[in-house]
């Protein structure tokens, strides 16, 4: 077997191990918004989709059937070059960006050491698609999502960067799997306790980053409709739909990653080394991972959506500096190896 | 010609194409979306330079905030093609004329007398756990520190005279102040919290007494 793997050309496994990446991760969307309209359904005492399939297991094949056999609508005034590119350049980076994520200890496709800031690069180019969408669009209600998308990403990018920064400080390192390592020891030595403030910033900036409820301005169904994909139908407005699901398996990986230790079991590694499940590995990742997924839709289901200004305020006035503020006190526990985190 | 290479020659063609749609797209956010495309493919070329860290920025700081606030500005101006073609014939001798001096001395500065390939010797690879962010912030903070404070001084006046400018104070307008909403108390202001009872609670009450009805209707 690893000898018909070594024997294939280095494309061809880059190639198979993209595959490996990209076919998992869009089951996984496609259950996350079955599990969505589960979870929201249960916590607003309904029983949310039970009717294709078993329990309604089939739901998300047909809903992805559906949106495929529909048409997809050209407004007549619109771009239709850009009009068609927007979803595109959505799900391109919300798919990209899974290159650097490490799913165990050394299981990554590429191991680059600004891992990190690729992430957020991309994490950034996202909000182009929503943009160019409102805008090619030519209606009112998309240009007016598309605004209001620009400017909360914009403040919240700035919150979330400098939260980053800090894990940077902490780590010593923006190589994701390295990050990891520096976490080693217990669940006290993650990084969500010494950077707790850090840990919520990211968070909270991680929702609205991807305009998820109650960040949704953007989309915003009681005031504008339905922001900026209002003129979108069939598999456009799908794309649309996969890469925010994307993302919000992308932000909370990473809060997994960066502040809960990704693949590290909580207990310290001399109780469990060698025991099986308790021991450093994937399925810690996996669980982190679900949790922090299950806290989007939770926050869905419980608040009402921001207005506008006080989100401004939320990222300016509130975020910014408690960031600033926090990175100064890493910056000295790590200069002065404050005990337990960076005693060594 | 190595792979390498032709990525390169991929990323500058992009490069100098899209830098050019920037200066002749009439549609001024089709311009900018093509700047954008000129700020990634110039950020490749850096990446195959080996300064990951520059490249990432570039995307990072320019591609994801600086484009998209130019973006903002021009999809909310309403900008009349017409007036500004409107002088185009008129202005073209003085325009020829500053754009050939501008060339000029460009090429006198960036020309290859001072520039060429020749007056720099390719630079050894650096291993390949060199990192650049630290040579960067170590030379930042070290050799460069003065003219790095200096920038941020500099930056730090355009901030203030950008918010100097644009603020003004108009008495008369009436305007939410969040931070003023967010104080609302719930005892005293004018928030009441009202405790509400479960209705899943409710419907199973409701289901007990149906089916104890139904028994009583059966029995009846």
């Amino acid at each position: 077997m690893i000898e018909l793997w070594n024997s294939l050309p280095v494309v061809m496994q880059i190639l198979l191990k993209i595959t490996a990446i990209l076919v998992p991760l869009l089951l996984l969307v496609a259950y996350y918004t079955y599990a969505e309209r589960k979870v929201i359904g249960y916590i607003q005492i309904r029983i949310g989709p039970n009717r294709v399939g078993w329990r309604g297991w089939l739901q998300p094949i047909a809903d992805a059937l559906k949106l495929l056999f529909k048409e997809v609508v050209i407004p007549s005034k619109a771009d239709k070059a850009l009009y068609l590119m927007a979803p595109v350049i959505t799900i391109g980076p919300a798919m990209a960006a899974w290159a650097v994520i490490p799913f165990d200890a050394g299981l990554v496709l590429s191991d680059i050491n600004a891992g990190l800031l690729y992430v957020l690069a991309l994490t950034s180019l996202g909000v182009y698609g929503i943009i160019i969408a409102g805008w090619a669009s030519n209606s009112k209600y998309a240009l007016l999502g598309a605004m209001r998308s620009a400017a909360q990403i914009v403040a919240y990018e700035i919150a979330m960067g400098f939260a980053l920064v800090g894990v940077l400080v902490a780590a010593g390192s923006l190589n994701l799997g390295a990050i990891v390592e520096a976490q080693a020891g217990s669940v006290f030595t993650w990084f969500w306790l010494p950077l707790l403030p850090l840990f919520g910033v990211y968070l909270i900036s991680g929702v609205a980053e991807t305009n998820r409820a109650p960040f949704d301005v953007a989309e915003g169904e009681s005031e504008i409709v339905a922001g900026f994909h209002v003129e979108y139908s069939g598999m456009a407005f799908a794309v649309f739909f996969l890469a925010e699901y994307a993302n919000m398996i992308l932000i909370s990986a990473l809060n997994a990653l960066l502040f809960m230790g990704g693949w590290l079991s909580p207990l310290p590694q001399s109780w469990v080394a060698g025991v099986p499940l308790l021991d450093d590995g994937f399925h810690w990742f996996a669980l982190k991972t679900g949790f922090f997924m299950f806290l989007f839709l939770w926050l869905r289901a419980t608040f009402p959506r921001y207005r506008y200004d006080q989100i401004m305020r939320l990222g300016w006035k509130v975020f910014i500096p408690i960031t600033i503020v926090w990175i100064l006190v890493v910056a000295l526990a790590v200069v002065y190896r404050l005990p337990p985190w960076w005693s060594a | 010609m190595g792979f390498e290479k032709f990525l390169f020659y991929v990323f500058a063609a992009i490069t100098v194409l899209a830098a050019g749609m920037v200066v002749t797209r009439r549609n001024p956010v089709h311009a900018v979306l093509y700047l954008v495309l000129a700020f990634f493919s110039s950020a490749a070329l850096w990446l195959l330079l080996e300064a990951e860290f520059l490249g990432l920025v570039l995307v990072l700081v320019y591609v994801g905030a600086v484009m998209v606030l130019f973006l903002f500005v021009l999809m909310m101006l309403d900008i009349d093609l017409a007036t500004l073609r409107a002088g185009f014939i008129r202005y073209l001798p003085l325009g020829v004329v500053i754009a050939v001096v501008m060339a000029v001395q460009i090429l006198l500065v960036v020309g290859p007398g001072n520039f060429g390939a020749e007056q720099f010797p390719t630079p050894a690879a650096a291993a390949a756990d060199v990192s650049n962010i630290e040579e960067v912030g170590l030379l930042l903070y070290t050799d460069y520190v003065y003219p790095f404070e200096l920038a941020a001084v500099i930056l730090l006046v355009g901030i203030i005279a950008a918010i100097r400018l644009t603020l003004r104070r108009r008495p008369g307008t009436k305007y939410l102040d969040p931070t003023q909403q967010i104080q609302v108390r719930k005892g005293p202001d004018r928030v009441r919290l009202v405790s509400q009872v479960s209705t899943a609670g409710l419907r199973e009450e409701q289901g007990a007494r149906d089916v104890a009805q139904s028994q009583e209707d059966g029995s009846a």
